[in-house]
């Protein structure tokens, strides 16, 4: 579904992505980890082209999205997107925030987007919350609400960019879970965190990237148990072993 | 001479005055013309300054983003100096002189010039409003597929209003304020009423005082309607 081929990206002389390469099949549920300043967010952002790439591509369904002539704006219909700060619109309700995209983009007529929009908060059961504003929701609604606003253009591929570490510790499970069942559906995705438990029981693939390179890609089971890199040990006993 | 007397000149005088001032001539129909002309120039300026003020402030801001509005966002960069940096009676003066030479409703002239120079305040005050949209408002918006233009009208524009009207608010009274030199061209707004009127009958004190009362009246006004606005708008902060 996705391939990403040598792609690097400079901030200026800052050299973050140095010639990355992977792919992302269907139904695949990939979760990238790594020390802070490792480039696994820049690299999750270059995918839905929130940066633009230095050099390389990235083909999105057989088609080269870093080619100027491809509409970014149609791709980015079909890759959710859900943001460490949620990025919910302060100023619209709820149900706004998550109709608002499917209304503009003339995809869906109003009736039938708030409809669809009440499914969804059923599903994460904040029905209740449809007329409020943002502010008045807490940190674990708050992002559950951006998953379904993302759900609500029905995306092929939702990309999240460590989407619980804004929380507040006994707001990260809520969240986990919705992502969780995510998975469990099928969906195809890929994940920044430091969850390394969640990365544990939903990845199919683990990736481990250090000073803008991946080093390691393996399943999760031989990735947690016998890490093959010194910087994958290093790392990892640092994550994981701590009190 | 007894206290009672004394009181009865001061009415008198007062009166005889005040009928000086307003009712010979019909004077106070100078007055209504002058408010009428204030009140226009200052309201369609206003519509003027907040449409180039928006646009103006939406090229700079997105030309960060787009090579192709280079030209375009030097272009706003030198009128917002150059308008800036003029003093708006010059800009009058020119506009009237050698821009407008044909032109017999002055009005016009003076809704032009100080719509065109309102709009370079806002502008600025429009771009600062644009900027204090968190980034990720815009990341969210084109991560859902809509493109710039729709992100920007759709979300950043309605937050950034909202943060920049406080200082809309007191732009927009300068405005009001700045048309008291409109009578330099020849064009009755309400200082220039107040002047021909003290120019008629030798007298400063009436003209003079109630043209103030007038502005007065007028700005108060304004902050009222500013302050209900930022009232409707705010309902999304409330907790």
């Amino acid at each position: 579904m996705i391939e990403i081929n040598n792609l690097n990206k400079n901030f200026g002389n800052n050299h973050v992505l140095k010639n990355v390469s992977t792919t992302v099949k269907k139904g695949e549920k990939v979760v990238i980890v790594g020390p802070s300043g490792s480039g696994k967010s820049t690299l999750l952002r270059c995918i839905n082209l929130l940066e633009t790439p230095t050099s390389g591509s990235i083909f999105f369904e057989g088609r080269d999205i870093t080619d100027k002539k491809c509409n970014i704006d149609i791709i980015r219909q079909k890759m959710g997107m859900v943001f460490q700060h949620f990025n919910l619109f302060p100023h619209l309700t709820v149900l706004e925030n998550i109709t608002l995209a499917p209304i503009k983009l003339n995809l869906q007529k109003k009736e039938e987007a708030e409809k669809n929009a009440m499914e969804l908060l059923d599903k994460i059961g904040l029905v209740e919350k449809k007329d409020e504003y943002p502010l008045k929701l807490s940190g674990g609604q708050k992002q559950r609400i951006a998953i379904v606003r993302s759900l609500a253009m029905k995306p092929e591929i939702m990309l999240f960019d460590e989407p619980t570490s804004a929380l507040d510790p006994e707001m990260i499970g809520e969240v986990l879970k919705l992502i969780k069942e995510l998975a469990e559906e099928g969906m195809t995705m890929v994940v920044v965190t430091h969850e390394m438990s969640f990365a544990k029981s939903v990845a199919n693939r683990v990736i481990f990237m250090d000073e803008g390179e991946i080093l390691e890609e393996n399943n999760p089971g031989d990735f947690f148990a016998e890490p093959a890199h010194e910087r994958t040990k290093e790392f990892l006993s640092k994550i994981l072993y701590r009190i | 001479m007894e206290l009672t007397d004394k009181l009865n000149i001061i009415i008198e005088e007062f009166t005889r005055s005040f009928t000086k001032t307003f009712i010979v001539e019909g004077r106070y129909k100078l007055f209504i013309t002058g408010i009428k002309n204030t009140i226009t120039i200052a309201f369609f300026a206003t519509i003027i300054g907040i449409i180039i003020g928006l646009f103006v402030a939406i090229i700079r801001y997105s030309s960060k983003n787009n090579r192709k509005l280079f030209l375009l966002d030097k272009i706003c960069s030198i009128y917002v100096s150059v308008i800036r940096g003029t003093p708006v009676l010059v800009q009058l003066l020119i506009m009237y002189y050698t821009v407008f030479v044909n032109m017999d409703n002055t009005i016009i002239v003076g809704i032009v010039t100080f719509g065109v120079n309102s709009g370079a305040y806002v502008a600025e005050i429009a771009r600062a409003g644009i900027e204090s949209v968190d980034k990720g408002q815009m990341e969210a918006g084109l991560s859902l597929g809509l493109n710039r233009r729709q992100a920007m009208f759709f979300i950043i524009l309605p937050q950034a209003v909202k943060n920049i009207l406080p200082a809309l608010g007191n732009e927009f009274i300068a405005l009001l304020k700045e048309t008291s030199v409109v009578g330099s061209i020849p064009l009755i707004d309400l200082t220039k009423a107040g002047d021909i009127v003290r120019s008629r009958t030798y007298e400063a004190f009436f003209p003079l005082y109630s043209v103030a009362v007038c502005y007065l009246i007028l700005v108060l006004g304004l902050g009222a309607l500013q302050k209900k606005l930022e009232r409707r708008l705010s309902y999304s902060d409330r907790n």
